[in-house]
Order: C-alpha cells, then structure tokens, then sequence
C-alpha cells in the first residue's frame, strides 16, 4: 500500500478524537535540535469543520481486538485496514513539521495482538523522534487501556500530553455499547501517570536534573449524545476527574453516527454541536470563573438551555445577586456577570482605579453590553422605577441582534 | 497646532517626542514622511531621526511602563497607522506628564487605541507563526513568501529562530521588499531583488524546478491529510473562514490550488 493511501486511511480514523491542543508544553531548542514547544500553542490551519489544526493526528493502525459500537474502527465494522511502519510516522512528522505544517504529533491506535505490543510500537515511535530525530515539537500520545505501567512511565519520558478517552459519560453507557471496555481500566494509568507527575514535581523542589514527564498533562474525552445521559451526568463526570488526576482538559465529542447499531442514533442524523458547545462553556465557567458545576447543574436543573449561555442561565435563576455595581464589587463577582469575560473584567478592575466607569468605556472594554447591562450598574445608570423580570430579561436578550441564536461551535480550542 | 513629520521609523518617531519636549510644544500633530501632504497655511517641521534622542526617550518610557509596556508600544508602532503614530506620540507624552499609571487606565483613548492597534498586530504575528509554509529547494534552503497586514517580520525572528535551528530557512515578505534568513547559524534581516512580480503573486508557491525532489510528495502527503482529517457531518464554513480569512489562502499548501 501507498503511503499517501494508508496516511488517507489513518487520518480519517483518528479524526473523531477532538483534542488537538499543543499548549502548555515546556520543551526548549536547546542546542542544534529540531523544534520547541509554543506555551500557548498554535493551529497551523483549520478544516471545513471549522477546527484547528495543530498536529499530525492519525492511528498507528485501524486494526483493533475491540468492537465498540461507537467507534468506527470497531472490529465488526467493514472498512479498509492499513498500518503504519514505525519510520513512515517518524518521516511524516519531521517532514511536516520541518514545512510548518504542525506543531507535532498526535499519535493513537487501535489495539492490535494485545495492549502492551501496541504501546510498545508508539513507544518505539516517539523514543525515536525524541532521542534520534533530536525533535522537540510536541508529541500528544494516547495511553492504551491495558498497557503496563513501565511502558506507560516509560512513555512518559518523551510525550508533552497524554491521555486515555473515557468514551462514555457513565459506566453503564459502556456496558451497553462497549461492554469489553470499563472506567476502571482508564482510571488506572491516569492515576500512574499523575502520580509521577506529583512525584517528579516534589523531587524538582530538591534536585536539579529531573527528566520533564508529560508536562502539558493529562486529557481525556468523553462522548455526547451517543446514549441517555444527562448534562449533569456529564459534567459531574468530568468534574471528578478534574479533580481526582488533575486533568489539563476534558474534551466533549457530539457523537458522529457512525453506525447502523439500533442502540445508537442512526447514520445521517445531525451531531449535537450546540449541545457540545453550551458543555464547553459550561467547562469554562469551572475552570476560569469560579462556578462550581453544582451551581449550573443539579437535580432541578439537570440539563443545559440549548437557548441560552449557561452563565446567563445561571444569572437568571438567581436575580438576588444582581445588579452589580463595576466599580465597587469584587473581581470574582463582576466575573458573574454575563456578558463579561475574564479580559473584560481585568481590565475594569483596573481602569476603575482611574475614575468611574460608564457605559460607553464598558463598551470600549468589550463588554458585550447586550447582556451586561441588564446585570450591572455603573456610573451613568439610570434608576427605573420597575425591575424587569428575569423572564422580560430573557426576552429582550433574546431578541437583540447580538444575541442570535447560531449552531455553530465555539471558538474556544 | 504644529504638526511633525518623521521619517517613519521608530528612532524618527521617539525623536519627535524629544523635541517636543525641547520646544515645548503644545499640540502636536505628528506624520510620517510618505503620508505627509504639505498644506497652504504652512510646512510642517521635519524631524530628524537621531538615536541618542531616541534612546534617551525609549529608556524614559522603559523606566515608567516596564517590558510589558514597551512590547505593546513597539508592537503598535509596526502596525504602520497613521492614527496609531499620533496615539503613540500623545501617550508617550502623557506617560512622561502624568507617570506610567497611565497604562493600565482603558478609560483612556489614547491607550486603548495603542492597546487595540498592538493586539491586532499581535494576532497577525500569531497568523504568520501559524500560516508560513516553507517548500523546500533543491539546495535546501527552507523557502516562504508572505505579504503580513503588518509588518511583523521583527517580531517572529525569534519564533522561527529558536524553532527551525537545524535548517536554514528564508522568510520574505513581498510587499516590504526584505526577508529574514537564517544561514544555520544566526539570522538576518536581507533585501533581495526578486525578478518577477513576487507582490502581486496569486499564490506563494515556487516553480517546480527549484524545488527540492521530495517536495511534491509531502505537499501532495499534507493536501491529503487535510483534506481526510475533516468531518463532514460537521462542516461549518463560516467558522472556517473566520479562521482562516481568505486573504491568507494563497499561502496555504493546502489551500492554495483549490479555490483561486
């Protein structure tokens, strides 16, 4: 087989893995090597789809032992197979990355023979980049459920990030379409991996030559609207993992039919992107607004509006809180606000130092005042005799122009 | 009203700001020499670029807004505005009046136009990271042609540099006629006379009989990939050309031949 047709093959396979970040590596260009890692990342171009494209992701191979009913290389499934050499990945990577193409490589595989003979050979693959090639670009490898802990460690000698994919949001979605498969197999490596990563960081108090290990962190991905679960479902799952190995990230997949399995929704029907992204967002207000997922979600509320953002969702429920004043409240709680983000609300903390802020500097800010202004007061606001409801609120939000409801997926990533 | 004219460089501009000072102007209207129109109620007074004037002002600035000030000031100067040189002129001033506080008040217009101007010109340095395609010649030599909104050429030297140590490579920007080159060891800033109209070019690739044997089949390789690596149940065009602005196509390997 062709190379140009088995990397055709091996691109298509691994294109349903979502992640293709390349920030948060550390690696320097230090003597005549090849490559260095960009702290916050690059994307060297976009597909149609819409999303970056930052490294050469494809499978080692689309061979695999399992039959997910999820995933397009199940071993039931009748597609064409192809493998890749370990050199033709070596030769892929430094050749595209020596165009600009790529910021590295992101290199997974089905599972062929066993667990470990596959880690193994992306083992082999990396080693090779990293210690021949003298290449320093970044290199996301995926752990393989099952492999040993040497040869994961061992891998996390030469990758920037790993990860290892949840699948499914809930154990018993997997018994269901992926029963050769369970959450306790993923847990495993993630917690060896974190482990040496705490490890290595004590030591690094102490010592002075400490091998970097997998410094951009761990990732996993889970997908969406594949079975029933609920956002709170998800998003409680992925809260925990957060916190239990200290993921960098958790990606969400809107579920791509990919089969004529009567568990799952049928081929042709659309992909929950805008459920995908009111996730994301969701992700976000966790991570860098100080929003605990139990206030976005919980037993009364377990699902996001598709609607609305799930700030001003929140915003909302709780018309108590507001309005706020921008020139006297606390950072966190102008980071409540919608239509604030964390740039908007840095600045007017500090701008405020220099006077009282008004509308139109709010504007000139990038407060995306469609929102904000009904949830904040600020030097120039009028007082209304009448409070609108948050359901008159709603409306107007709605109806603004800036605020047109677009399935499209955030540009977050 | 009295109004400047500089040469349009940095030194030309930062001298400006010292001989205000020098003759206590009031206001000042600053302009560089190719957009300078002369009109009927007098001449504008030409400023000369002097180093020593430009250093003394550029270390007075470091001293009241710091590194972080000074990347900003500079970013924004090569973002080549005519708006953008009078805000520089008048913070610059306001920051020698009023103190360095002044950088973080965004109520202020001045700084908020400077700040604006430097994060789009930050944005393009970012594009030309991400969208440079170097094809490589049959001698070797990693090649790219690019025409950046700004002129942000100084500001990726050090990105590629440090990136791509083990090859020599040539980055030329055709619509400001130099490039930088790194010969394996340091890079420099070169003016090379291209015979041919490399401004007007349609599309950045080189001529096939320069380049380098396994060229064609890793631009073929790549094409394939990115074109494979789509999902088409989730295509989303307007997304994909906020992203990737059309102007920036023709540098694009895998763009470049598809929709010209």
């Amino acid at each position: 087989m062709q190379i140009e047709e088995k990397l055709n093959i091996l691109a298509d396979a691994a294109k349903y893995d979502v992640s293709c970040a390349s920030s948060g590596g550390t690696r320097k260009n230090s003597g005549k090597g090849l490559g260095n890692s960009h702290q916050s990342g690059i994307c060297h171009s976009y597909t149609e789809d819409g999303r970056c494209v930052s490294l050469l992701k494809i499978l080692l191979t689309n061979h695999c032992i399992y039959d997910c009913a999820f995933c397009v290389s199940r071993r039931s499934n009748d597609i064409r197979r192809a493998a890749f050499k370990v050199q033709e990945v070596v030769d892929l990577t430094i050749n595209f990355y020596r165009r600009n193409y790529i910021e590295g490589l992101f290199l997974s595989s089905g599972i062929f023979k066993n667990a470990d003979y596959t880690m193994e050979r992306l083992l082999q693959i990396v080693k090779k980049l990293r210690t021949e090639e003298r290449f320093h670009g970044y290199i996301h490898l995926k752990t393989i459920p099952g492999a040993s802990e040497q040869l994961v460690r061992e891998a996390g000698l030469y990758a920037d990030r790993m990860s290892i994919n949840l699948e499914l949001p809930t154990e018993a979605g997997l018994k269901q379409l992926a029963p050769e498969k369970s959450h306790e197999e993923v847990k495993k490596p993630l917690d060896w991996v974190n482990k040496s990563m705490i490890q290595l960081n004590e030591e690094r108090q102490l010592m002075r030559r400490v091998p970097t290990f997998v410094p951009a962190g761990q990732s996993t991905q889970l997908v969406v609207g594949a079975t029933a679960e609920s956002d709170k479902d998800i998003l409680y799952t992925a809260d925990r993992f957060y916190r239990d190995y200290g993921l960098k990230r958790v990606y969400y997949s809107g579920y791509i039919p990919v089969s004529e399995d009567h568990r799952l929704p049928t081929i042709g029907s659309h992909p929950p992107l805008l459920r995908e992204n009111r996730l994301y967002q969701t992700d976000w207000l966790m991570r860098f607004y100080g929003f605990e997922v139990s206030e976005l979600l919980n037993d009364d509320h377990p699902f996001l509006d598709t609607a609305i953002d799930p700030k001003l969702s929140w915003a909302l429920r709780h018309p108590q809180v507001f309005p706020i004043d921008v020139n006297t409240a606390e950072y966190r709680m102008i980071l409540r606000v919608p239509g604030i983000g964390v740039g908007s609300a840095q600045k007017i903390v500090q701008a405020r130092k220099f006077g009282k802020l008004r509308f139109d500097q709010l504007r000139k800010i990038g407060v995306a005042l469609n929102r904000a202004r009904h949830f904040i007061w600020c030097a120039d606001s009028v007082l209304s005799l009448r409070e609108p409801s948050p359901m008159e609120i709603r409306q107007r939000i709605l109806a603004s122009q800036a605020y047109r409801f677009s399935p499209t997926q955030l540009s977050l990533f | 009203m009295e109004t400047y004219v500089f040469d349009g460089s940095l030194t030309g501009l930062l001298s400006a700001v010292f001989i205000a000072y020098e003759r206590r102007s009031d206001a000042v209207k600053v302009v560089s020499q190719d957009r300078y129109q002369p009109d009927l109620l007098g001449g504008g007074i030409k400023i000369d670029a002097d180093s020593r004037q430009a250093d003394r002002v550029w270390k007075g600035l470091a001293k009241r807004v710091g590194a972080a000030g000074l990347n900003t000031f500079y970013a924004a100067f090569l973002g080549e505005d005519a708006q953008g040189y009078q805000s520089l002129f008048d913070l610059s001033r306001a920051v020698f009046d009023r103190g360095g506080d002044i950088m973080e008040d965004f109520g202020n217009v001045q700084l908020l136009f400077v700040s604006q101007l430097a994060r789009k010109v930050h944005r393009e340095k970012h594009r030309m990271e991400a969208f440079v395609r170097f094809q490589k010649t049959a001698d070797g030599l990693f090649t790219s042609f690019v025409a950046p909104d700004y002129n942000v050429l100084p500001l990726i030297r050090r990105h590629f540099t440090d990136r791509y140590a083990d090859q020599r490579w040539l980055i030329y920007d055709s619509k400001r006629k130099y490039g930088l080159y790194y010969d394996g060891d340091s890079t420099a800033e070169v003016e090379i006379e291209f015979s041919g109209p490399t401004g007007k070019m349609r599309t950045s690739s080189l001529p096939e009989n320069v380049l380098a044997e396994d060229e064609g089949l890793y631009q073929r390789l790549w094409k394939g990939y990115f074109n494979h690596t789509n999902i088409a149940a989730r295509k989303n065009t307007k997304l994909h050309i906020r992203h990737i602005p059309k102007r920036y196509w023709r540098y694009l390997t895998e763009k470049s031949d598809l929709h010209l």
